[in-house]
């Protein structure tokens, strides 16, 4: 018969199980307040804003939204991990992430409410924006990574993506190019268990995401993506190994989505309750909560304290994403090229004349 | 001793191409080269000759085998700094590109108000009339036309080549550079290696004359020019102009054109539903409409797929269509001038 010529493992990582209590040794570094407290605070944001965002859009002040319910510890873990230098291609459920490395709670809201300059960053300028077409950011992501590598930056790319896009030529095809090129690439799946309708089952038969990675010839390591310090934890290790020409990690962050895919959607149609409540259970905030009262001396107090602090940010940032004008029509051309053809010219006056007429600026 | 003359000779268009890469990897490190076969073997067609040898591995890039890959990663790559020129070995294995392309590249500096953009170049051999085999002749310009925020560069001779791939690649937004393979080797023509671009966006006057006017681009020029030689025996005086960029179109040389002839003729290869040559006719009749003594018309690919190589020659606009065509319409309103008198 045939002898084995190759043999492959999947490992995994949890430090906190779904009751907050840790079932490994956290490392010292990871366990330290000030990254707890940041953790814990970006992923209580997080979910401020998500609801916020909901609610602007169930009010027409909003357009079409995804929701990051029940992801919070994979932004926060990506955000934290991650060197300023380093770039982000998301998604677009990493709102976390993206907050963290300085886009604001403005711009996000802007992006969804239908205004370009939600993704014209002031602070992390090289990151990619929100990618709406599934999975090519990994090729973008891929691409940066080449530019690290050519012109000798010793950072590296993370791209994030969900589960649904590793059914996809575009993600298979970069991580294939980040092992062939050993790229300083680090791939976070937010493996939500549903793309839309479709669940886990019908994606793929692979008994995991980060198997892919073996066809690749990369590292790829299966995480509770409801553990905060799990993925933070892959997502150093990856980042560390990427700076160190090491090359590059998939990272499979198992985790739920809570909410629909999008306000569009209403996932009661192909998804039992008893499913979601069961998933309700291994949320990342219950559990973070339930450590740092352990471990921090968390309380109540504490917790109101925080909330109303970062409500306050949420309603600022909803305030200046409500009072910022829109931008003049013409600007629909004014972005399109570094130098305008002549024919958008005469198409932007067009435009502009219309605007003048109806008394707009 | 004048470099410029002492750079000057006869070349190809594929040689050309090749003088002009090898020119803006030599005036610029962030320049680099990525594509299937382009680094060890210097391109199915040579294009990317001596590249590899002259600026490294890490600048020439040979590529896994995925052309949605290639687009996206020289999408990145530009995003961050880099100058990439990607080669798409055949355009007829563009398609997988084509998100890609429209979704990202087209989009970038749009969608985040110029804080990125990609300053970028997809190469494809296009077009037929070389006995290629299936799915390696057709020509789709029209598809990458019609996508804002891109830029769409058809040369028609060695000279064209060099000036505007290096206007490509010096552009700061994505430029589709289609090259029409049937002219790869077809002709040489001095071409001055003085790192000299020209200008995108631009049409350019070939031949002038003031019976008619001919729009062309890329391989069809070649007949465009011939058919134009042969009026001009049969006592019509035909002037040829050179497309080059079917996005954005330069429209001003063929207004002034149709202003003296009053009458016009688009030769394309590409099928005519939809083609370039749809869009210069809509443009043209709207905007010189006063000076048409003719309808426009088309000599083109017909609207259906391109046959196989046995059958391509009857496909292709060839000098006899499109000197029977452009007689006919001389003829036809010379006629009507002369009983209106």
């Amino acid at each position: 018969m045939y002898n084995t010529t190759h043999e492959f493992s999947v490992s995994s990582l949890r430090y906190l199980d779904e009751n907050g209590v840790a079932v490994k040794s956290i490392p010292q570094e990871l366990n330290q307040s000030e990254l707890v407290m940041k953790a814990y605070e970006a992923m209580q944001l997080g979910r401020l804003v998500d609801k916020k965002a909901i609610a602007l859009q169930r009010t027409g002040k909003m357009g079409t939204y995804p929701s990051i319910l029940g992801q919070e510890a994979i932004g926060a873990a990506i955000g934290l991990a991650m060197h300023q230098e380093d770039v982000l291609a998301p998604y677009y459920r990493d709102m976390i992430a993206q907050y963290l490395r300085g886009v604001t709670l403005a711009e996000i809201l802007l992006y969804w409410g239908g205004d370009e300059r939600g993704s014209a960053y002031q602070r992390c300028k090289k990151d990619f924006p929100n990618c709406v077409p599934i999975a090519t950011q990994l090729c973008h992501a891929a691409g940066a990574a080449v530019q690290m590598k050519v012109q000798g930056v010793h950072r590296a790319t993370v791209a994030t993506c969900g589960e649904g896009a590793t059914s996809k030529g575009d993600f298979l095809e970069s991580l294939n190019l980040a092992g062939a090129w050993q790229l300083p690439l680090v791939v976070v799946v937010n493996n939500n268990q549903w793309a839309i309708s479709t669940p886990r089952s019908v994606q793929t038969s692979a008994e995991t995401i980060a198997q892919k990675a073996i066809g690749a010839g990369i590292r790829g390591i299966q995480v509770d993506g409801n553990d905060f310090f799990a993925v933070y934890d892959a997502v150093r290790t990856a980042l560390k190994r990427a700076y160190d020409g090491k090359g590059a990690t998939l990272i499979e962050a198992v985790t739920y989505r809570l909410g629909d895919h999008t306000t569009a959607d209403d996932a009661t149609r192909y998804r039992k309750s008893e499913e979601l409540q069961q998933a309700w259970d291994a949320e990342p905030l219950k559990r973070m909560r339930a450590f740092m009262d352990a471990q921090y001396d968390w309380d109540d107090d504490k917790e109101q304290a925080m909330l109303e602090a970062l409500a306050a940010k949420v309603d600022a940032a909803t305030q200046e994403y409500l009072e910022t004008p829109p931008e003049p029509p013409t600007a629909m051309f004014d972005y399109l090229f570094e130098e305008m053809p002549t024919g958008l010219q005469q198409q932007r006056a067009e435009v502009a004349i219309r605007q003048l007429a109806k008394g707009g600026v | 001793m004048n470099q410029a003359v002492h750079l000057s000779h006869e070349v190809t268009m594929i040689e050309a191409i090749n003088l002009a890469l090898h020119r803006a990897m030599s005036e610029h490190p962030d320049v680099v080269v990525l594509g299937e076969d382009v680094a060890v073997n210097g391109g199915v067609f040579r294009a990317t000759d001596q590249l590899r040898a002259r600026y490294g591995i890490k600048r020439v890039m040979d590529t896994p085998l995925a052309e949605t890959l290639i687009a996206g990663v020289t999408v990145g790559m530009a995003a961050q700094g880099l100058r990439p020129v990607a080669e798409i070995q055949f355009m007829g294995f563009i398609y997988a590109t084509m998100e890609q392309i429209v979704s990202h590249a087209a989009r970038l500096r749009n969608r985040t108000r110029g804080r990125l953009h990609c300053p970028m170049v997809i190469r494809a051999p296009f077009g037929g009339g070389i006995h290629a085999p299936e799915h390696h002749s057709e020509s789709t310009e029209a598809l990458f036309a019609h996508v804002p925020g891109l830029r769409v560069v058809i040369p028609s001779s060695p000279a064209r080549a060099y000036g505007l791939l290096l206007a490509a690649i010096r552009n700061n937004d994505p430029v589709i550079f289609l090259e029409p393979k049937r002219i790869y080797r077809s002709s040489k023509s001095v071409v001055v290696d003085d790192g000299k671009a020209l200008p995108l966006d631009t049409s350019f006057v070939l031949r002038r004359g003031k019976d008619i006017t001919l729009i062309s681009w890329g391989a069809s020029i070649k007949e465009t020019m011939e058919a134009a030689a042969k009026l001009g025996e049969q006592g019509v005086d035909a002037e040829v102009i050179d497309v080059a960029s079917v996005s954005p179109i330069d429209y001003q040389p063929m207004l002034e054109s149709l202003e003296k002839t009053g009458r016009c003729l688009i030769v394309h290869e590409a099928a005519r539903h939809c083609g370039v040559g749809a869009e210069i006719a809509a443009t043209l009749q709207e905007r010189a409409f006063p000076y048409l003594a003719q309808p426009i018309s088309r000599v083109t690919g017909y609207d259906t797929i391109m046959p196989y190589f046995k059958n391509e020659m009857h496909y292709l606009p060839d000098v006899n269509r499109i000197v029977e065509l452009a007689q006919g319409m001389v003829s036809a309103s010379r006629e009507v001038q002369h009983e209106t008198v």
